[in-house]
């Protein structure tokens, strides 16, 4: 089983997120940036396939040179190959660009894969749309935020999460598939992975080696204005006994807030 | 023309498909155009009534004995005939499951941009701006739209239902040809546990536990109060899903679910950054700790220092009372 990974370099969760007013995005200088953490469930699904059925894992990032760092991760990890998609364009916000040339790099490079795995968004665009479009441009199926994957032979069956509840679905070989927190328990890199992900190579596509020009990949969203979330207002808070903290809490919800 | 899309789960029209419904109405008036909606299944033209109310001027209706089951190449292939036909400038989805799985899918292939899980909408020039949160609402863009038609998710439990639309409207109804093998990843059956919870991005409630629950078998602490609540969900913060007391699908903030209920209750939870992303957007917040310095208290209208074991029968008694009269 040949499977890709496509995985992106994001802010960790911890982050706080400052704002350039000016350029409309947010301020690098001192972010810690990590693999995507849906990403991290994404490539160990992809090892333990690979591990069960036999193939090949290539790990694949979209972006800037700083991108290595998350690949060797996953190489860290057991991917047996990574490659970088050079993309100078920093954040766009828009998940169709990016489909645009991972769809283009599967037609090129990888169209024997039967499985591109993702993450089902990445922590920052927050725009879980990347894999669909792939699909679309590529005839494939999708399951995505999928929290359970079985795969033998030419099909397979995933658990889609949905509202309280899972869709069963059944799909053929090629599928794009992407990961929801629970699918599996990212396994850590080993010390030996790691050396090993140093003498790796990690080779560079361009998009003009892709045949994508300019005008192919132009984003199609424009962030006009970006803002810090409106501060909440510290309210009231008390420290007296349970039963009378109790009734106040309540008073608060029914006279106040009116939620009750 | 604005489109949206109208979701049916098992049987029914969803909710949160209703608000798109009626944001895109609001949105209509100001363009001067007006707002239809699609209805997408087998034997679900009884519900087209279900919609006008909420601001349709039209309801399309797409049969085909295939689309019984969900699957987002028949399903977008079926939106698309009637986008080429009816050619709307805005097409206006729930970021539900299914819209979030959908509208991707018909934006690839109509080659426009998507804006997924506004909390806002505006007119601009004629054309349509909305805002969505970003890295979970640590940050909001303002974003607009440089192709046609735009297209965008708004995200559940944020847009406020309009209920004064007709009663009655023009139902089209279309039997759609969609070849077999277009089908691909249908879904077989949909798996729900015996007495399953509401979902925390549905609920008016959300009761949430973190570390301070202590185990999983506090957390049937907040089923009880969700339980005397009306459209509560038990929600649950990071550490609590890690630690295995709750499922993922409970988790609010940066890896789980961004939620914004009418009140977010938190129980034992300190406020990491993450969680806070995840719920501050809440229209109200209460929180019960035992450490006074814990972030949650920087968000929360009203909090209580204390130790939640001892807070909450009290809390359940006088809710009983409130909710009795």
């Amino acid at each position: 089983m040949n499977i890709c990974v496509f995985v992106k370099r994001v802010p960790d969760t911890e982050s706080k997120i400052r704002i350039n007013h000016e350029t409309n995005s947010i301020i690098e200088e001192g972010l810690n940036f990590v693999l995507s953490p849906y990403d991290e469930y994404a490539v160990e699904e992809a090892l333990r396939l690979r591990e069960a059925n036999g193939g090949k894992v290539t790990a694949i990032s979209v972006g800037t040179q700083e991108s290595n760092t998350i690949l060797k991760k996953c190489l860290a990890m057991g991917a047996d190959e990574a490659v970088l998609v050079k993309d100078e364009v920093s954040e766009t916000y828009d998940g169709l660009r990016t489909a645009r040339i991972i769809a283009r790099v599967v037609e090129k490079k990888f169209s024997e894969s039967n499985l591109l795995m993702f993450g089902k968004q990445s922590v920052g665009a927050d725009n879980a749309q990347v894999p669909a479009m792939v699909a679309e441009f590529l005839g494939y199926p999708q399951i995505n935020v999928v929290t359970k994957l079985e795969i033998k032979g030419n099909s397979g069956i995933a658990h889609r999460e949905i509202e309280g509840a899972l869709e069963k679905v059944s799909f053929s070989l090629p599928v794009v598939i992407s990961a929801q927190k629970g699918l599996n328990e990212p396994r850590y890199e080993t010390l030996k992975g790691i050396m090993a992900a140093k003498k790796k190579e990690i080779p560079v596509m361009t998009l003009e080696e892709l045949g994508l020009k300019d005008e192919d990949v132009a984003p199609l969203l424009e962030v006009t204005k970006m803002e810090s979330p409106p501060q909440r207002k510290a309210g009231k808070i008390v420290e007296a006994e349970p039963d009378e903290a109790a009734k106040q809490m309540v008073k608060f919800l029914h006279e106040e807030a009116k939620v009750i | 023309m604005i489109l949206v899309f109208i979701e049916i789960r098992e049987g029914k029209v969803k909710k949160s498909s209703l608000e798109v419904m009626s944001e895109a109405k609001r949105r209509a008036d100001e363009l001067k155009t007006d707002a239809q909606a699609v209805l997408i299944g087998h034997g679900v033209e009884g519900l087209a009534s279900e919609v006008f109310p909420f601001g349709a001027s039209k309801v399309h209706v797409l049969e085909n004995s295939l689309f019984a089951h969900y699957s987002a190449p028949s399903f977008s292939q079926a939106i698309i005939s009637l986008v080429e036909e009816l050619k709307p400038q805005i097409i206006l989805f729930s970021a539900s499951s299914m819209g979030k799985d959908l509208a991707p899918r018909l934006a690839a292939k109509l080659g426009v941009g998507l804006a997924t899980d506004c909390t806002a909408t505006a007119c601009k020039d004629g054309k349509l701006e909305v805002i969505r949160p970003i890295f979970a609402g640590k940050a909001f863009a303002t974003v607009s739209f440089k192709s046609s038609p735009q297209i965008a998710s708004l995200r559940p439990n944020v847009f406020p239902l309009l209920e004064s639309g007709p009663k009655d409207g023009e139902v089209v109804k279309k039997e759609v040809v969609i070849p077999e093998e277009q089908v691909k990843g249908k879904v077989d059956e949909v798996l729900r546990e015996e007495g399953a919870e509401l979902d925390v991005t549905e609920a008016d409630i959300v009761v949430s536990g973190g570390r301070g629950m202590k185990g999983p078998e506090n957390f049937d602490l907040l089923r009880e109060l969700t339980s005397l609540l009306s459209h509560a969900a038990v929600g649950a913060s990071r550490s609590a899903v890690d630690a295995e007391w709750i499922d993922h699908q409970h988790q609010v903030g940066q890896t789980g679910k961004t939620v914004s209920p009418n009140l977010y209750m938190a129980f034992g939870i300190s406020g990491a950054i993450q969680h806070l992303a995840g719920m501050s957007s809440s229209k109200y917040i209460v929180a019960v700790n035992k450490d006074p310095e814990a972030s949650i208290f920087k968000v929360a209208d009203f909090g209580i220092v204390g130790d939640l074991f001892q807070v909450i029968p009290p809390l359940k008694e006088e809710l009983k009372k409130v909710i009795s009269e």
